[in-house]
Parts: structure tokens; C-alpha cells; sequence
């Protein structure tokens, strides 16, 4: 039972070593930098973090398995006696405190920058609906709703006849996309019809709940025209799940057209 | 009847009669700990239906409707039914044989906090049957969509009312124990530490227990007579609910976690054969811990947009929590260091928890970082998180002390052998079904959908492989314990050898009555059992 014990020990630390190394490198590291200067920072923030969290959970893990090995009743058969140290405890208890410190300023500088919604260029009032959302762009006066597309929808009924791997962005492609300029500050604000829900956007870098009574506000500038893609994160619901976001960020130029071509809708 | 019937407290009832009346702590003990079995069982079968209708995009066995039933169901039957009920079993079978009591202070009291809890979870589970069906709104029941469901919330609610009673009770009984039936010459800094830990424990659920009462009464209120406590359109304010709620769910996270905290702090000196370290710093760290856990409950909602200045504030909180919590860690680790260890299945789930209880820890770190939170927010990365301290913390805690007393509990040794295998089984597939999680959430998977974009499948599909093979690998443990009821190896008193605690110096099985007269703890026959002044 002994050499099993040391034998599954030492299979267990290679698996999980092997595991996380894997899943480091083959899906890398999950969390996109984004389109938006505050996606990066938050990129950067969370590697900095996760790092820093890597390095003492090493440290600690390594303490614990060099303590299973070396101290177990076959190697040291009589126990020290120590059971405290001053000296020790107050290391231990300042170095974190330290670690935290170096963690705390970039943190907040991010926030800090993330609370400055003022100069926006552009204002689109969101709001969240069971189970669809509405955009209205406050100066250029357009307004839509924007829900799961038709092929989604159809796929993800219990039995459907679809399969979801047959459709292109199964649950995360709408009807009518947010589209927006690039390179143009855009302040959002959310607020709610029914319950609270939660727009995110990945890319964008950040969430905000939108909340019926309430108006949040929050910004973004996209510096890359693309497709980006999220969803409601706060459960509102049955159909939670089925309420993706698609945001097409495009040149100014390309905006404007799309304007006139919305208006001449409307109209 | 004679005289000295009246001193006979060896006459019990059989049967039936002798479980509903009893007021015996061991036997209560043992009525939690059976509930609490049977709860996560069940919890555990509502945690399959989740993970199986996840093993593949599209949606195959159930509607959404029931999925999020099925979500609310699991947390509160594992949080109110599995995790609760077992520590204050624990506490009631261990707190008076650890400090040389008879029973607990207010034994009739203990017989109706327990037998409160049947009935709470009768009319909880009953609600899945109801037309309405049950609540769906996530265990946190977020006004208004808690508010839009059907009349069994009034059902739900009065549950979670009997529990907070119960809670309440439990506690009350726990701190009455501790603080005055102490055996003489026990003073507050020599009890051991899973007693120090449930007295702070204790402490917090009379805080914020009332505070959980509170805020579903309003909810109960706002649907059924007419109040806007959180209806905007009346006035009222849905965030409100958030800040009531998480001010009580901060501190009941540590509920959960503080009695796990004094659990491995008994065992691992035991098979280390070497003291804890730091003891005194161990509770200064439980209690800054108890504190802190009042002061950052934002941190449960920073996107629902708050000040600068809060935000920072309970980020600063929060991230301050990592400091006690290391000072823990580091003193596990002292403790087992030059240490002469074995590694019996207590000792191997006690280290699985050390382990995988500091991977949420440094996860929790993370979310504590307010910008970086705005992404990991209420995705798979947070699932993954408060899994891992709850499952392989919590739960790991729990399963390490069932196999650490359960031998004075019943006279009889467990299968060493099968523990060692339930041990290994349970830490490989619980890294399978939870580790994924993180990647999931960090790729952009929110947390209580019923189905997912075609980019999370591989990641899902290995979490709901784990998932299964941990479920099924429960099944075991039940085993473990019923054969280890019914017979086997005869225990000694002494049990581990490490051992240190009154409770070692009773036979195995515990007698129904214990310390009669109080021990002596500066007795010097009791030296090696109690700690030194």
C-alpha cells in the first residue's frame, strides 16, 4: 500500500502537470485580448494575475509534495517538535500582502480608466428583453430589435431535424446585428423591460447588467472592423441562453451608408 | 419505578420512537449526517440531469424550463441539505466529546432543529411536482425573475424560512455548548480547532441568517401582497434584493468553508504526528476571515454598476481575504513539514483538500480583480471557481472527517483499501469535471445556459465525463459507510495513533452517554490528549 500510494502520487502530479500543460498549449490562453484599448488591459491584467496565482500555487504544491515525500513515517520516522514561528508567520503574512499590493495598482488603474465614459462620440441605449434586445442609436435615431436567428432557433428545439453542428454560429448569429463605427468612442447605456440582463460581449472586454429602472453606462472604442460575438450572462429566464449579441464593427464610411440605407427603411 | 430509574439514562425507546424523540447529540448527529447524505445524493442526481443534457450541443433531454430548475434545485438542496446539515451533524456528534460535555446545552432544542429540516425539504423538493413547477431563477432567486414564476415560490420560501429557523437553532445550541460546558481547565485557547472553527461559524449564521429571512420575505411580499421592496415600477429597486442577498451569502460561503477549515486542521497533525502549527494565528486567521466575509459582499455583483469608489473598496476587501486564508495554507503545510506522515484515507482526502481548496483560492483571487471579474462574471469560470472550494473543499472536508471518526462512530474500522480507492476515483474525475470549467468560462461560456455554442463542446463533453464517473463514484463511499455500519475490524479507543482529543480517551463506539462527569483536562492522564496551556 505504501509504494502504491507514492506510485499514484507521483501518476497524479505527471497527469496534472501533463493536463495543464496541454490545455495551455493547445487552446492557449482562453481569454481574447479584444478589439478595444480596455479589452487589452484587462488581457494584460488577467495574464499578469493568473500568472502571479500560477507561480504561488506551484510554490505551495511544491512544498506539499516535497513534504509528503521526504516526511512520511518511512523516511522520517520520528516528527519534529516545532509548532510555531514568529519569524515564519510574519513572512508569510507580509509577502502576500506584498504580492497583493503589485496586483492592486494596475487593477485599478484599469478601473479607473474603465469609469471614464465621458466624450463619447456616439450614444446606443440598450435594453434587455425575454428574449431579444433593443438597440436605439440616440443621435442617429435608428432603433431595432435584434434576436436568435431563425436556424438557431430551429436547431436547438428538443428533436430538431437541424442539427446545431450544420449551423453557422449555432446560438451566437441574430437577425438584425449591432453595427457600429470603428475607432469612435461609444458609450452604451443598458437598462431592462422585464428582468435583468446582462450584456457581453467578450471582445469588448467587460459586462454590465442591464436593469429595468436603472440605466447603466459603460464605453468602448473598437479598433478592429470585424464580427464580434456574445451573449446574455445573467439568467433571465428560459430562453437565457438563446439571446446572443453580434456586434459588426465597420469603417466610418461603410456606417454612414448603413444609416441611409436604414433610414430609407424606416422612412 | 424505583429511584434510580430516574438517573438511568441508558432507558431509550426503540424503533421509530427513539429517532423522532430523541435528544441524545450522538444521536442527532447521526440524523444529520444520514440527511445529509440522502441530500447529496439527490443534489448530486439533479447535478447528472445538468451535466448530461451538456455532454452535446442542442438541446436532448430536458427543456429549458427544467434546466433551470434543475440549476436553483442543486445549489440550494447542496448548500441548505448536504453541506449545512453535515457540518452541524458533525458538530453535534464531536463538539461535546472534544470539550468533555455530556450533550449539548439544549438537547430538545437540538431534537427540533433537526426535525425541522425533513419537513423544509419535503416542501422544497415538492415544488418540482407543482403546475408551476419549481423555482428557476438560480439559487439566489434575483427579483424580478424570481417574482415571475408560479405559487410554489411561496413553497420555496417558507423552506428556506424552516432552514434559517433550524440554522439558528443549531447554532444558538453550538455557542451555548462551547461557551459553558467546557470541561474545567479548557479554556477558550486550548480547544481544538474544528471547535473553534463552528463557534465562529455559529456566530456568523445568527448574523446573517435573519438577513436571508429578511430579503425573501420581501420577495414573498412583493408577489403575493402588493409591496415594490424591488419593483421599480413601484418605486422599488431589483439591486436592492442583490446587496440584502449577497450581504447574507458572502458570510455563508464561510459557513461552508470554516468548519471544513477546522476538520483538516484536526487531521493532518494526527497523521502527521507532529502539532498543529500556529495555532493561535489559526484562529486569529478564522476570525479575520469571519470578519472580512461581512464587509465584501459587492463582489458577488460588481456588473450591475456601482461607484469607483465602492468598487475599489471591495475589491481591496476581497483580495485582503487571501491573506488569512494563506496564513491557513502555511500552516497546513508547517504542520505536515519534518512531520511523520501516513497517509490513511483521512489524511489523503485532507491533503486533496489542502490542494484543490487552493486552486479556488487562487482562482478567487482573480475575480477579485474588479476589470478582469467583468469578463469571468457569471461564466463557467466562476462555476468552476466555487466548485472547487465547495466540492473538493467543502465536500473533500466532510468525506475526510466521516473517515476520521467514522471508526468511533461505529467501534468498527472502514475498509481502508475501498477508502483509498473512493480517494483516487473522486480526485481524478473531479479535476476532469471541473478544471475544463475554466477554460469554458474563460472562452466565453455563461454559466446557466441550457445549451452552448458548437466551440465549447470538447470542454463540455469532458466535463460531463467527469461528472458522471465522480457521481457514480459516490455510490462507493455510501457502500464504505454501510459495510463499516455493520461490522468490521474492531476500532480501540485511540483509533489513529496521532490522535489528540478528548474523544479519543472514550471507547469506539462512543457510548450513548459520554463524560458524565466532566474530565479533568490538566489532569495528567489526559496530557497527551489536550493542549498544553
Amino acid at each position: 500500500m505504501k509504494h502504491l500510494n507514492s506510485l499514484i502520487v507521483g501518476v497524479a502530479v505527471f497527469a496534472v502537470v501533463t493536463a495543464i500543460t496541454w490545455g495551455m498549449l493547445s487552446v492557449g490562453d482562453n481569454l481574447r485580448p479584444g478589439v478595444s484599448p480596455f479589452s487589452q488591459d484587462v488581457y494584460q491584467l488577467h495574464n499578469t494575475v493568473l500568472g502571479v496565482v500560477t507561480v504561488i500555487g506551484v510554490l505551495v504544491f511544491t512544498a506539499i509534495f516535497t513534504s509528503v515525500i521526504l516526511h512520511s513515517r518511512n523516511k522520517n520516522p520520528v516528527p519534529a517538535k516545532f509548532s510555531h514561528s514568529t519569524k515564519a508567520e510574519i513572512i508569510w503574512t507580509a509577502i502576500p500582502i506584498l504580492i497583493l499590493v503589485v496586483i492592486a495598482v494596475p487593477a485599478t488603474q484599469v478601473l479607473v480608466d474603465m469609469e471614464d465614459t465621458g466624450n463619447a462620440d456616439m450614444n446606443i441605449k440598450v435594453t434587455g428583453y425575454q428574449w431579444l434586445w433593443k438597440y436605439d442609436y440616440l443621435e442617429d435615431d435608428i432603433s431595432f430589435y435584434s434576436a436568435l436567428d431563425r436556424d438557431s432557433n430551429r436547431a436547438r428545439q428538443i428533436g430538431s431535424d437541424l442539427k446545431p453542428q450544420d449551423v453557422d454560429n449555432y446560438l451566437l448569429e441574430v437577425n438584425n446585428p449591432l453595427v457600429v463605427p470603428v475607432d469612435t468612442k461609444i458609450r452604451i447605456l443598458l437598462t431592462a423591460d422585464d428582468v435583468i440582463h446582462s450584456w457581453w460581449v467578450p471582445d469588448l472586454g467587460w459586462k454590465r447588467d442591464a436593469i429595468p429602472g436603472m440605466v447603466n453606462e459603460a464605453w468602448t472604442i473598437i479598433e478592429k472592423e470585424g464580427t464580434y460575438r456574445g451573449q446574455c450572462a445573467e439568467l433571465c429566464g428560459k430562453d437565457h441562453g438563446f439571446m446572443p449579441i453580434v456586434v459588426e464593427a465597420v469603417s466610418k464610411q461603410e456606417y454612414n451608408e448603413w444609416v441611409t440605407q436604414q433610414k430609407g427603411i424606416t422612412q | 419505578m424505583t429511584d434510580t430509574t430516574l438517573d438511568n439514562h441508558a432507558h431509550q425507546p426503540s424503533g421509530l420512537a427513539r429517532w423522532l424523540f430523541s435528544t441524545n447529540h450522538k444521536e442527532i448527529g447521526t440524523l444529520y449526517l444520514i440527511f445529509s447524505l440522502a441530500m447529496f445524493l439527490i443534489g448530486g442526481a439533479m447535478a447528472l440531469v445538468i451535466r448530461a443534457e451538456l455532454f452535446a450541443p442542442g438541446l436532448h433531454l430536458v427543456n429549458p424550463e427544467f434546466f433551470n430548475q434543475m440549476t436553483t434545485m442543486h445549489a440550494l438542496v447542496m448548500i441548505f441539505g448536504a453541506v449545512m446539515p453535515a457540518f452541524v451533524g458533525l458538530a453535534n456528534w464531536m463538539v461535546p466529546l472534544m470539550i468533555g460535555a455530556p450533550d449539548m446545552a439544549l438537547p430538545r432544542m437540538n431534537n427540533w432543529s433537526f426535525w425541522i429540516m425533513p419537513f423544509a425539504f419535503t416542501l422544497l423538493l415538492a415544488t418540482l411536482f407543482m403546475p408551476s413547477g419549481g423555482p428557476a431563477s438560480g439559487w439566489t432567486l434575483y427579483p424580478p425573475l424570481s417574482l415571475q414564476g408560479g405559487n410554489s415560490l411561496a413553497f420555496v420560501i417558507l423552506a428556506i424560512h424552516l432552514m434559517g429557523i433550524s440554522s439558528i437553532m443549531g447554532a444558538i445550541n453550538i455557542i451555548a455548548t462551547i461557551l459553558n460546558m467546557r470541561a474545567p481547565g479548557m479554556t477558550l485557547l486550548r480547544m481544538p480547532m474544528f471547535v473553534w472553527t463552528w463557534l465562529i461559524t455559529a456566530f456568523l449564521l445568527i448574523a446573517v441568517m435573519p438577513v436571508l429571512a429578511g430579503a425573501v420575505t420581501m420577495l414573498l411580499t412583493d408577489r403575493f401582497f402588493g409591496t415594490s421592496f424591488f419593483n421599480a415600477a413601484g418605486g422599488g429597486d431589483p439591486v436592492l434584493y442583490q446587496h440584502i442577498f449577497w450581504f447574507f451569502g458572502h458570510p455563508e460561503v464561510y459557513i461552508m468553508i470554516l468548519p471544513a477549515f477546522g476538520i483538516v486542521s484536526e487531521i493532518i497533525p494526527t497523521f502527521s504526528r507532529k502539532k498543529l502549527f500556529g495555532y493561535t494565528s489559526m484562529v486569529y486567521a478564522t476570525a479575520s476571515i469571519a470578519f472580512l466575509s461581512f464587509i465584501v459582499w459587492a463582489h458577488h455583483m460588481f456588473t450591475v454598476g456601482m461607484p469607483l469608489g465602492a468598487a475599489l473598496f471591495f475589491m481591496y476587501a476581497t483580495m485582503v481575504i487571501a491573506v488569512p486564508t494563506g496564513i491557513k495554507i502555511f500552516n497546513w503545510v508547517s504542520t505536515m513539514w519534518q512531520g511523520s506522515m501516513t497517509f490513511e484515507t483521512p489524511m489523503l482526502f485532507a491533503l486533496g483538500f489542502v490542494v484543490l481548496f487552493t486552486i479556488g483560492g487562487l482562482s478567487g483571487v482573480m475575480l477579485a480583480i474588479v476589470p478582469a471579474d467583468f469578463q469571468y462574471h457569471d461564466t463557467y469560470f466562476v462555476v468552476a471557481h466555487f466548485h472547487y472550494v465547495l466540492v473538493t473543499g467543502a465536500v473533500f472536508a466532510i468525506m475526510a472527517s466521516v473517515y476520521y471518526w467514522l471508526p468511533k462512530w461505529t467501534g468498527n474500522m472502514y475498509n481502508e483499501t475501498l477508502g483509498k480507492i473512493h480517494f483516487w476515483w473522486s480526485t481524478f474525475w473531479v479535476n476532469v469535471l471541473f478544471f475544463p470549467q475554466h477554460y469554458l468560462g474563460l472562452a466565453g461560456m455563461p454559466r446557466r445556459i441550457p445549451d452552448y455554442a458548437i466551440q465549447f463542446t470538447e470542454f463540455n463533453v469532458i466535463s460531463s465525463i467527469g461528472g458522471f464517473a465522480f457521481g457514480i463514484g459516490q455510490l462507493l463511499f455510501v457502500y464504505i459507510v454501510w459495510q463499516c455500519a455493520r461490522g468490521g475490524e474492531k476500532a480501540t479507543a485511540q483509533v489513529w495513533d496521532g490522535a489528540r482529543g478528548l474523544e479519543w480517551t472514550v471507547p469506539s463506539p462512543a457510548p450513548l452517554h459520554t463524560f458524565d462527569t466532566p474530565p479533568d483536562v490538566n489532569e495528567p492522564s489526559l496530557a497527551a490528549h489536550t493542549r498544553g496551556v
